[in-house]
């Protein structure tokens, strides 16, 4: 291995070495030292973060295996920023007592998650990608049973594991047709090869359900509302970001370079689902009264419009999911942030708890409607842009149709926001949540996702950016 | 800073001078004063816009800005103003003037009222000042939000019910909307040049015949909601009911012309063969916005909703005018809206005031008030005869010309909405004088009534500012008239070209 090898793979590198020296620390520190374990994981990430943004060469490694570009390095940085906002949220939690004898587990269960997420999206073969998707999913179902002393964690848990057990036995079957066919496992020589026979196109539907588990599109999401549900909430709000984001990323890539050919299928596939997703969320989201089943099923939605970007095959379409995704995670960071700060101080997690909550804690009600303002796609913040520019790639392709069923799924979206709105600025509480300060940490990752809903729709050049990265099929 | 920008610029600075300040005294002076400046830049607006133009600039747009924002999209911030919205951001000015004084007593979270209330008007100046169809819908958007909470905190009766109707029906007209608009986006360069969003160039091309009959009534509808569309118009009354006096006199007299303004701006101008084609459909839904507000106002007991019946049935006038597509008629619609707007800010801000003497809205609940408090029935008077349309004062003027431009048609459909439109008047004036009657003349009924206090101070400003200008309308209604028909004559020249009637 060279040095330049180790600069195409730095992302992976830079995480495995974090992850090591949390290892280190975690046997070598003394009691009083391991007090700064968190402080340490989540500078030690920043600057990891940072480094990211560094300029990068594209390049292969591994004989094709391994492929990076800008557009990877990209996704790969904003999954970056995601899981830094999540470090830093998780800290006041992970202070807690009984979580004090376990911090190095939860950062080095992310950081193994994380790197999955990472050599997964730079895949340029079946195996390097499917070794990828293990390594994400399986410390999340660790980190889902994080609070094991509670029955609903360990249940998510459970869920997780067997739910993604089964999602990569139908991905894998599928996988398994496609080199039936063609022969070859590697991307470019799969995309090449592949025709429009009946049993690659069963193949395709196969992974294409295997990836559907990930992302928990309808009708492949059930799994989803009981584990984020039953997930302690920083790990739920990874869940909702950053593991979905990865699994975004790598279906578009896949889809725009692997399966041009046939385009017009997945078209078709993902036309339904789309429509499913929105709705069956949308509506489902509106009966809920814990707030992060309520999250739960609104993330659901909210993959639903992401697919709006995929069917155009676009270049609009892929610079608009990759842009829709890093304002998901302002946006759903916030929400969770106020989630978490709350549920830390409280321990209350129902919409009916946070009742007349502006009375007591108004900055915290205000990030919280910023927040879901963003994720409803109310301007001036983030989330309009995105949604608009979602909604623009899918017109762009004549999908006039989808994009009305589409722009009506968030007025059903508006209206379920709007319900917490009103418990936190109209419903008068009988015990509302009493004033409280919160901590630096959780201050400060609000503060990036407040500056990031603000910021990320108005400065055009982050768009553009984005834009120049992306592909059409 | 060009001068339309400061039009948003210094409400978002109002804003944010708010958010410092602790007392609601001052809350409410800095408020006061944010919009007055807005109000007297719309004066100095209106003198340059007419001054350049007597100066002999024929643009169709003046004071045009223009800044690219997103460049993959050719999405720009432009800006830039003819006297049809000029006209429009004087009204706006006028009435967000008002209702901060309307809203003088706002006791409960006072500084959270005014900064919402001053962003629905940054919403409304930011609409009116744009030719960009992105930042026109952003603009839209964010005037339609703030109402949610204006109306679910500040409101009263059935509040969280009406705003969450309101918003929801408004935003599902944006939603529509957006459909539209993406649709002309995308077919705003036939020949194969750059997509825009700029009105003005959108204006120069003519958009395929089949995307115009597809994208018309999408485009139409999305503003026809925010103008009380029939059957689209049940937010109307309940939301006017449910909120808080300025919010109503904002909404009536603002917001729902947004609708009426986009209608016209967008949907016909953009789309005039698609809109000629389809126009029936949406005659004879006005046409029963019309006469049915009209008729449910006759039926209402409580003055928000005789008000907001008659809102639908006033705004349904605009929308009809405007679809008439001939220079007459949309005269009358640009004068009606601003009419309109006046008067029917006046009235809800006279009714608030009403209110917070007698603590009821019903009509049967009241009686003689003209002895008891002589200014604000007096007022309530103008308002009324402005409203039925009396001559020299504004509603005269606007509704006027509409029914002469719409029997311009010489096609019996033509003829028969508009006799049916035309009875209207008839029923405005049945409903109008009843609540005058009762209302105000005759002895007084309620004993609890009978030691009321007139108007103070800050009512007054309300009040007088908007009957001033009801009536300088009224009286002079042809520099207006013809600041307007000089902007409307490239419109109407246009679509002539295009459908000769």
């Amino acid at each position: 291995m060279s040095l330049g090898t180790f600069l195409i793979m730095r992302h992976e590198l830079l995480l495995i070495a974090a992850a090591l020296l949390v290892l280190i620390a975690e046997i070598f520190w003394n009691e009083d030292k391991r007090r700064y374990i968190s402080l340490f994981s989540v500078i030690l990430f920043g600057i990891i973060t940072i480094a990211g943004f560094l300029p990068s060469t594209a390049g292969t490694l591994f004989g094709g295996m391994y492929v990076t570009s800008a557009t990877t390095v990209l996704m790969k940085n904003i999954l970056n920023i995601g899981a830094l906002l999540v470090f830093i949220q998780s800290v006041p939690w992970l202070k807690k007592k009984e979580n004090s004898e376990k911090t190095s587990e939860y950062f080095l269960l992310l950081l193994s998650t994380l790197a999955g997420m990472n050599y997964m999206i730079s895949a340029g073969h079946f195996l390097m990608f499917y070794i990828g998707i293990e390594l994400a999913t399986i410390p999340i179902a660790a980190l889902a049973a994080f609070d094991s002393y509670k029955n609903k964690s360990a249940e998510a848990g459970i869920k997780l594991i067997l739910s993604s057990a089964l999602s990569s036995g139908i991905l894998l079957y599928g996988l398994s047709m496609i080199y039936g066919t063609t022969g070859t496992l590697y991307f470019k020589e799969v995309a090449e090869l592949f025709g429009n026979t009946s049993l690659q196109i069963l193949g395709f539907i196969f992974f294409f359900a295997g990836m559907a588990f990930k992302i928990s599109i309808v009708p492949f999401h059930l799994w989803t509302a009981d584990v984020y549900e039953g997930s302690p909430v920083s790990v739920t709000s990874y869940l909702s970001v950053i593991s979905k984001g990865a699994a975004v990323f790598i279906l578009i890539i896949l889809l725009f370079t692997v399966f041009p050919a046939i385009i017009s299928t997945w078209q078709k596939t993902i036309y339904v689902t789309s429509v499913l997703t929105m709705t069956i969320g949308n509506l489902f989201a509106i009966r809920q009264q814990n707030i992060k089943r309520f999250l739960a099923f609104s993330s659901i939605s909210q993959a639903g419009y992401i697919l709006l970007g995929f069917i155009g095959g676009n270049q609009l379409g892929m610079a608009s999911v990759i842009y829709y995704l890093l304002v998901y995670i302002f946006s759903n960071l916030g929400a969770f942030g106020v989630v978490i700060a709350i549920s830390n101080a409280t321990g209350k997690e129902n919409i009916d708890d946070y009742n007349g909550l502006y009375h007591t804690n108004p900055s915290l009600s205000l990030i919280m409607t910023l927040a879901l303002f963003s994720l409803a796609g109310i301007p001036p913040v983030a989330g309009f842009f995105g949604k608009f520019f979602l909604f623009t790639a899918a017109a762009e392709k004549g999908y006039y149709l989808l994009v009305l069923i589409a722009v009506l799924n968030t007025i059903i979206s508006l209206y379920y926001y709007l319900l917490v709105v009103k418990a936190m600025f109209i419903n008068k509480g009988e015990t509302p949540v009493e004033k409280f300060k919160s901590d630096f940490f959780t201050k400060l990752a609000l503060a990036i996702c407040v500056a990031g809903i603000v910021v990320t729709g108005f400065a055009s050049i982050i768009f553009e950016a984005i834009k120049n990265l992306s592909f059409g099929v | 800073m060009d001068i339309l920008t400061l039009f948003v610029v210094i409400p978002v600075l109002t804003i944010t001078g708010i958010l410092f300040l602790k007392d609601t005294r001052q809350v409410r002076l800095v408020s006061a004063f944010g919009m007055g400046i807005q109000l007297i830049l719309a004066g100095v607006l209106v003198f340059a816009y007419l001054s350049a133009r007597n100066a002999g600039n024929t643009e169709e747009m003046l004071f045009i800005k223009d800044y690219l924002w997103f460049k993959s999209l050719n999405i720009h911030y432009a800006v830039g103003v003819d006297g049809i919205s000029v006209a429009m951001i004087g009204l706006t000015s006028i009435v967000v003037f008002a209702g901060i004084f309307a809203s003088w007593e706002v006791e409960f979270l006072t500084k959270e009222f005014f900064i919402s209330l001053i962003l629905l008007a940054t919403g409304v100046f930011g609409f009116f000042i744009s030719i960009d169809l992105f930042t026109m819908f952003l603009f839209y958007e964010v005037a339609v939000i703030p109402m949610y909470l204006l109306i679910g905190i500040w409101g009263s009766g059935p509040k969280e019910y009406s705003a969450m109707k309101l918003t929801l029906m408004l935003m599902g007209g944006s939603a529509i909307l957006l459909v539209g608009l993406l649709g002309i986006y995308f077919n705003s360069a036939p020949g194969g040049t750059q997509l825009t969003f700029n009105i003005l160039e959108i204006s120069k091309v003519s958009i395929p015949i089949a995307a115009q009959r597809l994208f018309f009534p999408l485009t139409f509808l999305g503003f026809g909601v925010l103008g009380a569309l029939f059957p689209f118009h049940t937010w109307s009354p309940d939301g006017h009911a449910s909120a808080p006096t300025a919010v109503s006199m904002l909404h009536a007299g603002v917001l729902m012309k947004l609708g009426g303004y986009g209608a016209f701006r967008v949907a016909i101008f953009l789309l005039p063969e698609g809109a000629k084609e389809l126009s029936w459909i949406f005659i004879i839904l006005t046409s029963i916005s019309v006469v049915y507000g009209a008729f449910g106002a006759i039926a209402q007991k409580d003055l928000k909703y005789i008000n907001a019946y008659s809102s639908v049935s006033h705004c349904g006038l605009v929308l009809f005018a405007v679809l008439m597509m001939n220079k007459t008629a949309m005269n009358g619609a640009i004068l009606q809206m601003i009419s309109h707007g006046l008067m029917t800010a006046l009235f809800f801000a006279l009714i608030g005031m009403l209110y917070g003497r007698t603590h009821t809205r019903m009509i049967s609940e009241m009686g003689g008030l003209m002895k008891v408090i002589p200014f604000l029935s007096v007022c309530y008077v103008i308002a009324g005869l402005a409203s039925l349309g009396l001559p020299g004062l504004s509603g005269f003027v606007a509704e006027m010309t509409i029914f002469v431009g719409a029997f311009q048609h010489p096609e019996l459909f033509y003829r028969i909405v508009t006799i049916l439109a035309v009875s209207s008047i008839v029923i405005t004036a049945v409903y109008i004088l009843r609540v005058v009657a009762i209302l105000l003349l005759g002895p007084t009924t309620n004993e609890h009534h009978e030691h009321l206090t007139d108007a103070k101070w800050f009512e007054k400003i309300s009040v007088v500012t908007l009957i001033g200008s009801v009536a300088a309308i009224g009286l002079a209604p042809f520099w207006l008239s013809s600041m307007i028909g000089t902007s409307l004559q490239p419109i109407v020249d246009r679509i002539v070209a295009l459908n000769p009637f």
